[in-house]
């Protein structure tokens, strides 16, 4: 118990494996981002995490719940806003995603009384990571996880072909809304690590270069988690020891390993 | 003894505006093959959707056999290069064991393909495996949406012969789309001719000299389908060479289509 104590106790090693953690479901999620198209979507429901940074300042509630509350609010009037076509997907995302941000920032400047590290929240912060981040983050990843396991067929059937698991009886519209509940919670424990305005890369870089390497989906999931754990353990070193900000330190280690592989690996197996 | 497997009753869809669909009615029973056939926006796919149950009727309603299993080939497979994915894996996302996937992959002729990566596959590759896929959900009805598009000729009439052997092995029933007239006609018992309505139905022989049929599709392509009745007498693989003709090869020669390989 001393050792593990002693362990947590060090905010070093409370990033590193939170940050693992996070990449744990990163891993995964990154795949279907890749898959689906949904980028642009990631990064929406990032830029919201700083209104819900905001409202948590504001309505004096923990950040951690404001964050995943505001992601899950924003998904959904996605969701229902998309289906009324008035709009094009990509047009109302960059409304809702800058909306969502600049909104959390003047909220911010109005509540001088609050002192805020923005650049942490905006680019990931090492000291940031508390021990009921760390429960935040495994306890949220164990349901993602679970959740992935039980419905990993039909969630993998609906993004290959949507009508053809229809047919087959998979309840596609609910399973996208749960895949984007999992986005919202993933990117609110992820953005103690590397921040609102690099999520979307801790999803997408990990998996683009499995891509490269893997033959079946869940081969690349395998890898996309292994390659997202390696970025967190070198970015957060290279942060500890050159004192870079964390966020840009993983993203940056993320990069280097996707080019090492594209330019190693000359062509996909598949 | 014909068994039901579904019927729809005056059934139509509507999305904004005039009927896409109207008031259809059609039954298709265990055994049968029956083809749409029509203009584009005639509404095909829509009432096919609806058979599926998953495009929703404005009116009419459909009843389909309890517990039957449906097979869905749908047009097209178009596939995101960044989901790597292998012909095994996809077999296997039906949930069945992989024998029955490696035997219906056997049944559409690719068996060799099992090992292979979904991304590589040609057009008539990838019907054929969307169509293994159906099968090995073991269908008691077959649905399949223009199956031959995007696959040369020689391969549509061979794909069209394949699910008429289907049918008579699986003796499921077999819901078609086509566009391919003249070669859809020796392998179906069933023609309808859809524009927005049922213009006309019935037998391929017959529904050729049907008044609807020639207002519907013209005087030219009606009389070119009456006198298009050569049979085969030799069969292709998938590369169009000639195999197993039933005489020698000189019996290959009053068929018209082979000049050119």
């Amino acid at each position: 118990m001393a050792f593990i104590d002693s362990v947590l106790g060090d905010f070093f090693w409370r990033a590193l494996i939170g940050g693992l953690g996070v990449a744990l479901v990163a891993g995964p999620l990154g795949c279907f981002v890749v898959w689906r198209r949904m980028a642009y979507f990631g990064d929406t429901l990032a830029h919201s995490a700083l209104l819900g940074i905001a409202l948590g300042f504001l309505l004096q509630l923990p950040l951690n719940l404001t964050i995943a509350g505001t992601c899950v609010a924003l998904a959904l009037i996605l969701v229902v806003l998309a289906r009324s076509r008035t709009l094009a997907t990509d047009t109302l995302l960059g409304i809702l995603a800058h909306s969502a941000l600049a909104i959390g920032l003047v909220t911010l400047s109005f509540m001088p009384e609050v002192r805020v590290d923005l650049s942490g929240y905006l680019f990931g912060d090492l000291l940031a990571m508390s021990r009921d981040d760390l429960a935040w983050i495994y306890g949220g990843a164990a349901v993602i996880l679970a959740l992935l396991f039980k419905l990993w067929r039909g969630l993998l059937m609906a993004t290959i072909h949507e009508e053809l698991a229809r047919v087959e009886g998979f309840p596609v519209e609910r399973l996208r809304l749960l895949l984007m509940l999992m986005f919202s919670l993933v990117i609110a424990v992820a953005m103690k690590i590397v921040g609102v305005l690099l999520i979307t890369a801790l999803l997408i870089i990990p998996a683009a270069t499995a891509r490269r390497l893997a033959r079946t989906p869940e081969h690349m999931v395998l890898l996309a988690v292994v390659l997202g754990m390696v970025s967190v353990a070198g970015g957060l070193s290279l942060s500890w020891y050159g004192d870079s900000p964390a966020g840009p330190s993983v993203v940056v280690t993320a990069f280097g390993l996707f080019l090492l592989v594209y330019g190693m690996v000359r062509r996909p197996h598949s | 003894m014909t068994e039901r497997l579904v019927t729809l009753n005056d059934v139509s869809v509507r999305f904004d505006g005039p009927p896409v669909v109207d008031r259809i009615n059609l039954t298709v029973n265990r055994g049968d093959i029956v083809t749409i056939i029509g203009p584009n926006g005639a509404g095909k796919t829509t009432l096919i959707k609806a058979v599926l149950g998953i495009q929703k009727v404005s009116s009419g309603d459909i009843w389909r056999q309890p517990g039957a299993r449906i097979g869905y080939v749908p047009q097209h497979l178009i596939l995101q290069p960044t989901l790597p994915l292998s012909v095994r894996r996809f077999l296997m996302l039906t949930g069945e064991p992989e024998s029955a996937c490696r035997e219906a992959l056997a049944q559409t002729g690719v068996a060799h393909l099992f090992g292979a990566s979904v991304h590589h596959l040609s057009g008539g590759e990838k019907q054929r495996l969307l169509i293994a896929r159906a099968l090995a959900r073991k269908p008691d009805l077959l649905v399949l949406d223009e199956p031959a598009q995007g696959v040369d000729i020689n391969g549509q009439a061979a794909l069209y012969e394949l699910i008429r052997g289907l049918r008579d092995r699986l003796n499921c029933g077999v819901i078609m789309i086509s566009h391919d007239l003249h070669l859809v006609m020796a392998a179906t018992d069933r023609v309808i001719c859809l524009n927005q309505h049922v213009c006309c139905s019935g037998h391929p022989a017959d529904i050729s000299t049907d008044p609807a049929f020639i207002e519907t599709f013209g005087q030219r392509v009606a009389e070119s389908l009456a006198v298009y009745h050569h049979h085969h007498n030799h069969q292709h693989n998938l590369h169009g060479d000639v195999v197993g003709a039933a005489g020698d090869s000189a019996g290959h020669e009053d068929c018209d289509h082979h000049g050119v390989h």
